[in-house]
């Protein structure tokens, strides 16, 4: 494994306060003590995290554990109760700062696609990189045409999206998250609505953004995607961070008794960790 | 060898009884519909000639000489209403956006705002455009404000007040009924709010409420014949005049008739368009 990495000599698994170190360059998503309520129902406790330049993270979590929620809170689609959110070393959840730039410079794809069904695939693609980074209509067709061609769909670029299938739609709607050159991609749980059969187009292109050298943070469910393409997974229960590391060693040697039992439920895959 | 083309293959003998059953029964319906119909017409057509005012009614309503002589002065009339029809569309359109879109806005910084848009269509939903044309007609020219204007204006000022009020409604349904996905997706890409409105969820909105748009326009198309009551000389009035004159009501029969003319097409497609919205929500089930 690539573990030995510089970027992931982050500090201590799993504690808190791994500050943005400084002289060298600010991660590139830094989370610090987020907490964030629906009613009643606290969903996130205090979450420290970073996310550095080129690093790929994988959230882990049954459902409900808060793994979407801080994923929203990341890109300021979501309110947060208490804490703070560094974009590239800038405090974003400071009220001042214009959230509509801070959102265009990170890209975020849903479970559910959302494209939007009255424009074509291009107009998909290309509606960001017009109305919010004022690029030309030639110059933004002509890259998203690009983008397009390098994932297989270039000869969908005039199709309307409820003429593809899910596995394409959501291939086209990366693309269209990543055709304004973001700095952070945010993937939540992107092949959970997808038919087993169509799950694999879709984790080929993230692999290739990963090995391209975006910088990922993504909810999944993939066991096995994680272990392969992150560089660290970290395990979310009850809102907050149980512990983390390289996939090699949470998803084979969890040191928690919750991760553990989080783990078997994926034995068939495989991952079962040591008794 | 065998062939594989669908189109060459012969169904099988279940299938083409089912098919011999099923064109038989549609015959069937379509016989018994059209006697019924023009049973249940002749019927009507019976009972009516055979009350005992028949030739009088006739006489006076269905008189083809006063209708020919009072045809060029309705026509006349007719294309103002066209002409204000068209007007007061761009306007409502205009109008009524607005309307929408600031009762969607969100924020206590919008709530003056809001509340008048709220008062203004609550008010304007609930006023008869009858009333609504008087005093536009009559009570906006006295104030003395504004140039004098003729009386389609006011009627067509008094026709995109009350109507906007309708269609903004019409608008904030179809702004409600698109996704929250839709602009969350939107919002993540860095598009504003007016970005979001203006190329995500307008557009959407739009198709979605086009047939109740449409049968608004409709509504409207025949409302604009009450202008002649603060005094344009539509195709009412016109008939009105032409009635006087001849002392025949056949010019509004045929004013009638002329409006209903000019809503056809429109009621036409609205039910064309309508039909195929439903085909393509419901593609491959039979209910």
């Amino acid at each position: 494994m690539s573990s030995p990495d510089a970027r992931l000599a982050a500090g201590p698994d799993g504690r808190p306060g791994m500050a943005p170190d400084t002289g060298i360059e600010p991660p590139v998503l830094s989370l610090r003590g987020i907490r964030k309520s629906f009613g009643d129902v606290e969903v996130l406790r205090g979450i420290d995290l970073d996310v550095r330049r080129h690093e790929v993270v994988a959230l882990i979590g049954s459902s409900g554990s808060g793994k979407s929620t801080l994923l929203r809170t990341a890109n300021l689609l979501e309110t947060i109760d208490d804490g703070q959110v560094f974009l590239s070393g800038t405090d974003v959840s400071d009220p001042r700062v214009k959230l509509d730039a801070v959102r265009a410079r990170i890209g975020v794809v849903f479970q559910h696609y959302n494209l939007f069904p009255h424009l074509s695939v291009l107009g998909n693609v290309t509606l960001a990189g017009r109305t919010v980074h004022r690029r030309g209509k030639a110059a933004a067709e002509r890259q998203a045409l690009e983008l397009l061609d390098q994932v297989g769909l270039a000869d969908k670029a005039r199709e309307f999206p409820d003429r593809l299938s899910g596995g394409q739609q959501q291939r086209v709607a990366i693309v269209r998250a990543i055709a304004t050159d973001p700095e952070l991609l945010l993937l939540d749980e992107i092949t959970s609505a997808l038919d087993p059969e169509l799950v694999g187009e879709v984790l080929e292109l993230v692999r290739t953004l990963a090995q391209g050298g975006s910088t990922i943070l993504m909810a999944t469910h993939e066991m096995a995607f994680a272990r392969d393409v992150a560089h660290r997974v970290v395990f979310l229960d009850g809102g907050l961070i149980v512990e983390q590391g390289t996939p090699e060693r949470l998803l084979n040697h969890p040191e928690q008794e919750r991760t553990r039992k989080f783990l078997t439920r994926f034995s068939g895959t495989g991952l079962t960790p040591p008794a | 060898m065998t062939n594989s083309a669908p189109a060459l293959r012969v169904p099988s003998e279940i299938e083409l009884d089912r098919r011999l059953y099923r064109r038989r029964q549609n015959g069937k319906s379509v016989a018994i519909a059209l006697v019924s119909t023009l049973v249940f017409a002749a019927l009507v057509w019976l009972l009516v000639v055979n009350t005992p005012g028949w030739t009088a009614v006739q006489q006076s309503f269905f008189n083809l000489d006063v209708a020919i002589s009072a045809f060029p002065r309705v026509i006349e009339g007719l294309w103002l209403n066209i002409r204000v029809l068209f007007f007061a569309s761009i306007g409502v359109l205009i109008v009524s956006l607005l309307l929408a879109v600031i009762r969607t806005l969100r924020g206590p910084v919008f709530f003056p705002l809001r509340a008048l848009a709220t008062g203004y269509t609550d008010l304007f939903r609930g006023v008869p455009l009858l009333i609504v044309l008087y005093l536009v007609g009559y009570g906006v020219p006295g104030l003395g404000l504004f140039p004098r204007m003729p009386a389609e204006f006011w009627g067509t000022v008094a026709l995109i007040l009350t109507y906007s009020a309708y269609v903004s409604e019409v608008f904030r349904a179809g702004i409600e009924a698109v996704h929250p996905s839709q602009r969350l997706a939107a919002r993540a890409l860095g598009l504003s709010h007016a970005q979001t409105m203006r190329k995500v969820v307008l557009p959407q909105a739009v198709r979605k409420v086009t047939p109740a748009l449409m049968n608004d326009f409709v509504a409207m198309q025949k409302d604009v014949g009450l202008i002649s009551v603060i005094g344009a000389i539509d195709a009412v009035r016109a008939a009105q005049i032409e009635t006087a004159a001849s002392y025949n009501f056949t010019p509004y029969v045929l004013a009638g008739l002329l409006f209903v003319l000019l809503a056809w097409p429109t009621i036409r497609l609205t039910d064309w368009y309508s039909a195929r919205m439903r085909r393509r929500e419901q593609m491959g089930s039979i209910v």
